[in-house]
């Protein structure tokens, strides 16, 4: 008798996703669908999904779903979890939408403590509207409206995520990781499943800003991209859990 | 019967508070009666007022911009409004505060010592209602009795024992209203 | 029952817990504070919500997660913070959920004042947000009226999974009139809702709460569902009062606070023998047309008054359709319109002098 080793975790749907070869948009949501699954929280659990490259998320995760217009998914969030309380809710942002447009709604739902988890996808580029400047762009980095590369008394300088919120006594737990290797991908893993641990809890805010690669608007190959990511926004966007409560530490 | 009574002090003075006692007695007595402050920036530090209606019709509008009667807890509520009271109408004054006189002759001026005569009834807090009591008397707008019904709905009933000093107010501004008026 | 004596904003928070909300969003602003001061209090005493949020924007888009989850929800605001709030409007048409958003009006444009306005009239009817949509707006015109539209609001909300605004003004919101009150607060049941994403709990299929319609031809069957439901409210929603209208020769017209004064002129024209009536807009949209359309058979003139430079003027020269001149009296910038004016411009259309 075949025994299955690997398979499609529930709290994905079986939708093929629309992202570009080697974006790592896919390895993320399948973290954290199979932290879904293992915690046992899918019948459970509403996401909202961002406007960005992952607009689309609401296909992917089989789980309730709200798309949430740009930069207010932690609003939404909050709406969700005030009138719900026992639910798990998530949201999936990526930078240009949580750390631009968004950023209100972030401080303030990390400020207010609200029982969510975010999942922070930062690839510091706009990818859906044509690779221009993230707020998370990288100095020196090129992109469509920083063609000779990010300057600082011109575009001003990145803003750091995980950093920023760890000053909010509101956030319980804040980590920044990677997915550029297998060894990495096991510790975001690990450091989702605990941001959802959190909020089950009612510890407070939770947020993991996931490193990640975007080949088609950095003008790499998948590996030259994930090679890119390890090389320039590592030693920029350390990585580490920035806040932590020692419930779950 | 359309009685509108402009209120005007500091705030502070329960110039609102005292507005809404008038119009809660209106109400009692089955009249149509509106209630509206001033608001905004002026509420901090500054002067207050608010605008009472009672009518026999429906009240379109609650704003109160020609009084029919005008009541002045300080000096800048004078300046300010003295112009607007409707020829024949009412100027009641707490001169206990206000030394200022009304320039106008075509409107009937009471000065009321409120303060002073609150003071005599051992509690300063009543001084509006000795107005209050004078405006009654003077326009018959409401009966004391239904301002005093009004108290206990609108007091707390930790502060119930307030009443009677408050009704003695009420009977001393009308009595007051009574002798000037002779 | 019971005859308390309550503030515009106050009944529009007791009227929004007596309709089964018990979610409340919002964000300070002049002249709508007793609102949420009223709420602060008035929610956990009923087992709800009250939340102050970071922003307008913020507040509407709780609603949004609120409104998606299945429950009966409202936020309010005053001009400016209604304009933050469009985004999030559209939004919610755009994924069809229900709640009520309120808007106490104050003078514009810009930061303006805090004086009683009903400039924001064509934001609230016209659209407001980006795309083809409209919202039931309804102009209640007294504190009484307030309690009973508010759950009018979250009634035809549901009903028809649309926001539904409710505008008033300064006066109305702070102002103080009797109201009649149910003694006892009862939960009116609330037909559910099996659309709302709020956690599988054994359903096999996910909701999915969303206005993006990426398909072009997708997003027209959208707008072509949502207009066909508009032409259903419009059939069946639409509310207005008539005072006095059978044998007017002049219609006074406009909603809210202007309406009470346009009514007292009614009377005062009538007395000096002028025959004056009154139509006053109780949903402003869906508007009321046929009934201006109605009264231009026999009336010869209509006076719109409101308290902007003219918005409902529009809606209602569309009405009249050219049959009749349709004169308008406003006070704009926080002005409020005095019925002793507004009878002198009665006067003068009557006697032929107005333009």
């Amino acid at each position: 008798m075949a025994k299955v080793i690997f398979k499609r975790p529930e709290a994905l749907t079986d939708k093929q996703f629309h992202y570009c070869p080697g974006c790592t948009h896919g390895i993320i949501h399948r973290l954290v669908a199979e932290v879904i699954d293992e915690m046992g929280i899918r019948d459970n659990t509403v996401g909202v999904c961002p406007v960005g490259c992952s607009v689309f998320a609401y296909d992917y995760f089989n789980v309730d779903m709200f798309q949430a217009a740009h930069g207010r998914a932690p609003a939404v969030a909050t709406g969700i979890k005030r009138t719900l309380p026992d639910r798990m809710v998530f949201t999936y942002q990526g930078d240009g939408d949580l750390a631009s447009i968004g950023t209100a709604e972030i401080v303030h739902a990390a400020a207010r403590g609200e029982k969510i988890t975010t999942i922070f996808v930062n690839n510091a580029v706009y990818g859906m509207t044509g690779g221009q400047m993230a707020p998370t762009t990288l100095p020196g980095q090129k992109t469509t409206t920083t063609p000779k590369g990010r300057e600082k008394d011109a575009a001003g300088l990145p803003v750091k995520v995980s950093e920023m919120l760890s000053t909010l006594d509101g956030a319980a737990y804040i980590a920044r990781v990677s997915v550029h290797d297998p060894k990495h991908i096991l510790q975001a893993k690990k450091a989702i499943r605990k941001a959802f641990e959190v909020q089950q809890a009612g510890l407070g805010f939770a947020l993991v800003e996931v490193l990640s690669t975007c080949p088609t608007n950095w003008g790499l190959s998948p590996k030259e991209a994930l090679k890119w990511l390890a090389e320039n926004m590592i030693p920029y966007y350390p990585l580490g859990v920035y806040k932590e409560p020692a419930e779950v530490k | 019967m359309l009685q509108e009574i402009l209120i005007a002090g500091f705030g502070g003075q329960g110039v609102l508070s005292t507005g809404q006692l008038l119009a809660y007695a209106g109400m009692i007595e089955n009249k149509q009666v509106a209630w509206i402050p001033s608001y905004g920036p002026e509420m901090r530090g500054g002067t207050a007022n608010c605008g009472v209606t009672i009518s026999d019709e429906p009240i379109s509008s609650p704003l109160v911009t020609e009084p029919t009667t005008l009541i002045v807890m300080n000096r800048p509520s004078l300046d300010k409004f003295e112009k607007a009271v409707v020829p024949g109408g009412y100027i009641l004054i707490n001169s206990s505060l206000v030394d200022q006189k009304v320039k106008r002759d075509d409107v009937q001026v009471m000065e009321i010592p409120a303060n002073q005569i609150a003071e005599e009834l051992g509690n300063t807090k009543v001084a509006n209602n000795v107005i209050l009591g004078a405006l009654i008397e003077l326009t018959g707008i409401v009966s004391i009795e239904s301002v005093v019904e009004s108290l206990k709905k609108v007091l707390p009933p930790r502060r119930h024992n307030m009443i009677p000093v408050n009704q003695q107010a009420l009977e001393k501004g009308a009595q007051l209203a009574r002798e000037m008026k002779k | 029952m019971s005859k308390v004596l309550m503030k515009g904003n106050e009944a529009i928070g007791e009227g929004a817990i007596r309709a089964g909300c018990r979610h409340f969003f919002g964000y300070p602003i002049t002249p709508q504070s007793e609102l949420p001061h009223y709420l602060a209090k008035r929610m956990p005493e009923v087992g709800g919500v009250f939340l102050q949020a970071e922003s307008e924007t913020s507040s509407i888009n709780m609603v949004y997660g609120a409104a998606g989850a299945g429950f009966r929800v409202m936020t309010s605001s005053s001009s400016p913070g209604l304009s933050l709030m469009q985004e999030g409007i559209s939004y919610l048409v755009g994924a069809e959920l229900p709640c009520v958003i309120v808007n106490v009006m104050r003078g514009g444009p810009g930061l303006g004042n805090i004086a009683p306005a009903q400039s924001d009239y064509f934001q609230a009817v016209k659209g407001g947000g980006h795309g083809d949509y409209k919202l039931i707006v309804l102009a209640p015109a007294s504190v009484q009226e307030i309690i009973d539209l508010m759950q009018v609001a979250f009634d035809l909300g549901d009903k028809y999974r649309t926001p539904v605004m409710l505008v008033g003004d300064g006066i109305l919101g702070q102002m103080m009139e009797p109201v009649e009150l149910a003694d006892e607060v009862t939960v009116p049941e609330i037909a559910a809702k099996p659309w709302a994403a709020g956690g599988l709990q054994g359903r096999e299929k996910p909701n999915i709460i969303n206005s993006l319609y990426i398909v072009p031809e997708d997003c027209e069957e959208l707008n072509k569902k949502l207009f066909a439901k508009y032409d259903v409210i419009a059939a069946e929603e639409t509310r207005w009062e008539e005072y006095r209208l059978d044998d007017a020769e002049i219609v006074l017209t406009g909603f809210g606070t202007a309406a009470r004064i346009a009514k007292s002129v009614v009377d005062k024209a009538r007395a000096e023998g002028i025959k004056a009536g009154l139509i006053r807009p109780i949903t402003l949209w869906p508007f009321p047309s046929e009934v201006y359309a109605r009264a231009a058979e026999h009336a010869q003139k209509f006076l719109c008054i409101e308290m902007s430079m003219g918005q409902m003027l529009e809606d209602v020269r569309l009405a009249v359709n050219g049959k009749k001149p349709v004169h308008f009296y406003g006070r704009s910038g926080g002005m409020v319109p005095l019925a002793k004016d507004v009878l002198a411009e009665v006067k003068k259309i009557m006697a032929g002098g107005a333009e």
